[in-house]
């Protein structure tokens, strides 16, 4: 389901990172996710995976976005009345047993509204809350094959972390 | 890692062509600035020419020019070109090798193999271009060395 367009231009949240894209006639205001917010969050999550994932997105927005609690931030762009991304991130202290940064759980941008500068914008506006937050790092953890997302980063300036994921099989025996 | 020497000429020659498409590239002044044979570096041109990265011009003025896309060509296109970094998968690793010593060795380094190849294809020719001027930037506000 798609937010309805509106004829007025969205008003941006006290303290939310606001502006036009530079070079597009495109009005993107990125801010707090709201309530109405989430049909076009779970819409564009689905166009994206292709799981609809309705619960976990409402339980995603009273954790991180509906209270508006700090450090947790969940922002939206919005244009023209439209929800064309989102993106999810809090400040985490002493993760893995490293100093407090900011972290990235997830950015989305549906398909057509991509290649005009959204992603770099609502992660601009996180990196933004982060550092009022009071963090001078930012990381995100995503998989090998996700090409798409993994070259956008690398294109904002992202470089590997001093971090390595490791796992194991549960149904493998170890020998010791 | 270790990448093999032309592999390393394939990058910086494409990188040097991109930071400046308008410019065409002297291949005598790339051989000296990387200190690589002219005729190494003839043949390395060549392929970068054959993929579609450079495109070459004879005479007066002439030299190599780039051509491909900044924001879609990454460093792993270059790479491919020159490189064989196939992983073995664990089936394939069961009739490559006899032993479980070699096997296992095989494993780690298909690990290291795995993440390297997901670096390069993430990172484009325009994501390098940024990084380059970050360089350039980074040394011009570095005080100089002292003799």
């Amino acid at each position: 389901m798609r937010a309805q367009k509106r004829s007025k231009k969205p008003a941006a949240a006290a303290g939310a990172p606001t502006g036009s894209l530079p070079g597009s006639s495109a009005d993107v205001v990125v801010r707090p996710v709201r309530a109405r917010d989430l049909d076009s969050v779970i819409a564009i999550d689905e166009q994206i995976t292709g799981i609809g994932k309705a619960d976990y997105w409402r339980e995603r927005f009273l954790r991180y976005g509906g209270r508006g609690r700090q450090p947790c931030f969940f922002l939206v762009a919005e244009c023209d009345g439209e929800i064309d991304g989102f993106i999810i991130g809090e400040v985490r202290d002493w993760e893995f047993g490293t100093p407090p940064c900011g972290w990235v759980f997830g950015i989305s941008v549906r398909r057509e509204a991509r290649l005009s500068g959204i992603g770099t914008r609502l992660l601009d506006a996180l990196c933004s809350s982060f550092r009022k937050a009071g963090v001078a790092k930012v990381r995100t953890l995503l998989v090998f094959d996700d090409m798409l997302v993994m070259t956008f980063y690398r294109s904002q300036g992202m470089m590997a972390a001093p971090i390595i994921t490791l796992e194991r099989n549960l149904t493998e025996t170890i020998i010791e | 890692m270790k990448l093999q020497k032309s592999t390393v000429i394939a990058l910086c020659s494409v990188l040097e062509a991109a930071l400046d498409p308008g410019r065409q590239l002297v291949s005598a002044e790339i051989a000296e600035k990387y200190g690589v044979s002219p005729h190494h570096l003839a043949k390395v041109l060549r392929r970068l020419g054959r993929a579609g990265l450079l495109e070459s011009s004879r005479g007066v003025g002439g030299g190599y020019r780039f051509c491909g896309n900044a924001k879609r060509a990454t460093l792993m296109d270059v790479i491919d070109l020159f490189e064989d970094m196939m992983v073995e998968r664990s089936g394939q690793r069961e009739a490559i090798y006899s032993t479980d010593v070699e096997r296992a060795i095989a494993q780690v380094l298909g690990e290291i193999a795995e993440t390297a190849k997901a670096v390069f294809k993430s990172i484009t020719l325009a994501t390098m271009l940024r990084l380059i001027e970050r360089q350039q930037r980074n040394a011009d506000s570095r005080p100089p060395a002292r003799d």
